[in-house]
């Protein structure tokens, strides 16, 4: 790199985006590159899913056959007790029908919509409220209320909320309350943001110091605008790594609840669902466990390389090293 | 020293008051009662549940039913809602159940982790290195019941054992050594089980530590000095690298509650995390409230703990 003349520095404009430069080194990163790919796919096969499982006959995940349970994948349907408009597409069950004669291929299409909608709901649940006491906590940290500052006050229940035994807390939560798949989404969601804001606060506490702060200052411009719209966008690396973790770990959670009989309930499929009722059938019908079960691996894995990716990719000291 | 563990034990309890008051105010306000668990049983008449609901102190105000609760918890005579039994008993024949899972279970964690994150950080890029990262990511993002169901599988077909359970039924008559390998089989299985996830995280934990002191000037001093490969590893570099890992001591002692309800639940383990989801069913409060507290106070120790041993072992570390 030559360096250019001292006169030059005024006009002098970097020379690659610190998005591209961001998407430069993500690229080199193979797993995480080949997990971005599949997650976009996916997010398109949930929103297709949705629109296929909501309006077209042959896709719907309610259609009960009980004299057709428990066909293994890829089984030609017995046209003899089906009606023709009941028949999946093309007249195979790709994944095979479950106990009641239900198509996988179609659950697991509806699965997908609403697993994914449980993790990211939850997870911007999570990251709404992690910004914005982290930012506060960062913000108005010195700030006196009575005797404590905002800092302590915040960073204080951050303890205790982190001393609850988490999935303790959200069983206890779910279980008493009416089971219903927003419900899940929340306590999910507000059991989950302490991460957060420990490193929106940490962020928070140097770009408090900057000048481009004391210049928004300057200018009378609102403090909510300047936490939220100043200072959060140039918080947000650390946020976004712990997000894509998040989402995965959201989806586990799901699983495990679903497992104990507190996940979402029926008739509203998800992946851990399915595997949980599955579970019960292991001998007779493998792939109503084994198909949910490898795509929870599957998408969970994606996420998180997916997120080691951008850990890596926003770390200027792995960075460098490469 | 002295000052600063006191220091840290007062501020550890004033925390552990306040998640006292929000975990009952959580259990509290949520909806559903001890008496709504059955609604549909006719013998429940209104002046039967109006009896139960004074035994419980339930039409108290909240900040009197926490009083009682908390006057009841250290004077050692809360009882369960369910069965009137003393909780404290309850939990710790629970208690000691866990126990053994949880040793055998962080006994195979740090023994697998340590070998394999070391490996991996010393042959960096190979094959092997690789393949254990896609490993590890791939233990990190299984359900941990999914696999439990397949190894349960596998492990009774091939080796025609039953893993369910704490003891094989029957077997009670048995020789002692027929006894004793019954109750390893039964133990180690769901130890492994809940180990999984751990040997993973703790592995790559383990790799990441070691390539950061790989890195050091003075591993390439001790190398330049014509040190062994052995030396420069476990005596130079794996020292430096432990310093974290003395603070995860500590962090590991919540796991006893947290982790364990799924494993305990597929394995059927009598052990504290099932006791907390059958309470749960029942609407025991008692039960609930205790045990979250207990895991509170087995957080704040943990933490404790990890701290008083990081300030132990750093001489950088002043108070």
């Amino acid at each position: 790199m030559d360096r250019p003349a001292t006169g030059e520095i005024e006009n002098l404009e970097p020379r690659t985006s610190l998005l591209r430069e961001h998407w430069t080194v993500f690229r080199r990163d193979k797993p995480a590159l080949a997990s971005l790919f599949f997650l976009v796919f996916l997010l398109a096969v949930a929103i297709l899913g949705k629109a296929l499982t909501e309006w077209i006959v042959v896709f719907d995940p309610r259609t009960v056959r009980l004299a057709e349970k428990f066909k293994p994948p890829l089984s030609e349907v017995s046209a003899d007790v089906n009606h023709s408009a009941d028949a999946p597409p093309f007249g195979v069950y790709l994944l095979g029908t479950d106990e009641l004669g239900r198509d996988v291929f179609a659950r697991m299409l509806e699965g997908t919509f609403v697993s994914l909608t449980v993790g990211f709901v939850a997870v911007g649940i999570s990251v709404a409220v992690g910004i914005l006491l982290g930012g506060l906590a960062g913000f108005y940290g010195r700030t006196r209320l009575l005797f404590l500052t905002v800092d302590t006050l915040i960073m204080r229940f951050v303890d205790i909320m982190l001393c609850f035994p988490t999935f303790f807390l959200i069983l206890t939560v779910v279980a008493l309350l009416p089971p219903n798949i927003y419900n899940i989404m929340i306590v999910i969601g507000l059991t989950s943001w302490m991460g957060t804001a420990r490193f929106v606060r940490a962020e928070f506490l140097t770009l408090r110091e900057q000048d481009f702060v004391a210049a928004a200052r300057s200018q009378a411009i609102p403090e909510w605008r300047i936490i939220f719209l100043h200072m959060a966008p140039n918080a947000i690396a650390p946020v976004l790594v712990s997000a894509t973790i998040g989402v995965a770990t959201a989806i586990l959670t799901e699983s495990s609840l679903s497992f104990l009989g507190f996940g979402v309930q029926p008739p509203d499929a998800t992946w851990g669902n399915i595997l949980a009722d599955g579970k019960n059938f292991i001998f007779d019908a493998p792939w109503l466990t084994f198909i949910p079960g490898f795509t929870i691996l599957f998408v969970v894995l994606a996420f998180n390389l997916c997120g080691e990716g951008l850990r890596e990719t926003f770390n200027p000291k792995l960075r460098r090293r490469r | 020293m002295t000052a600063f563990i006191l220091r840290n034990i007062g501020q550890r309890i004033v925390l552990l008051l306040f998640i006292s008051i929000i975990s009952h105010a959580i259990v509290h306000l949520a909806p559903g009662e001890p008496s709504l668990v059955d609604p549909a049983n006719p013998r429940m008449k209104p002046e039967d549940i109006a009896r139960i609901r004074a035994a419980f102190h339930l039409d108290e105000p909240l900040h009197t039913q926490y009083l009682y609760w908390m006057r009841d918890l250290f004077s050692g005579d809360l009882r369960s809602f369910k069965d009137s039994q003393p909780v404290l008993r309850k939990i710790w024949e629970r208690f000691l159940n866990s126990l053994a899972l949880f040793l055998i279970s962080s006994l195979i964690t740090w023994c697998v982790a340590f070998p394999v994150g070391i490996q991996a950080a010393l042959k960096r890029g190979s094959l092997y290195d690789r393949s254990g990262t896609v490993l590890a990511y791939s233990m990190i993002s299984i359900p941990g019941f999914f696999l439990s169901y397949i190894c349960i599988i596998f492990i009774v077909k091939t080796f025609n054992v039953p893993v369910i359970g704490m003891r094989t039924f029957g077997l009670e008559g048995a020789d002692i050594l027929f006894r004793s390998m019954d109750r390893v089989w039964h133990l180690t299985i769901p130890a492994l089980m809940s180990a999984v996830a751990g040997v993973a995280v703790l592995s790559r934990y383990v790799r990441s530590q070691m390539l950061e002191v790989l890195d050091q000037d003075y591993i390439r001093t001790a190398r330049a000095k014509g040190l062994s490969q052995d030396v420069v590893v476990y005596r130079h570099a794996l020292r430096n690298a432990l310093l974290p890992f003395i603070t995860m001591f500590g962090l590991l002692i919540p796991g006893l509650i947290g982790g364990s309800v799924i494993f305990e639940t597929i394995f059927a383990w009598p052990g504290m995390g099932r006791l907390g989801y059958e309470a749960i069913l029942s609407r025991d409060f008692p039960v609930i409230l205790t045990l979250n507290f207990i895991s509170a106070v087995l957080v704040l120790i943990g933490t404790l703990i990890s701290d008083i041993l990081y300030a132990a072992a750093d001489p950088r570390i002043k108070f």
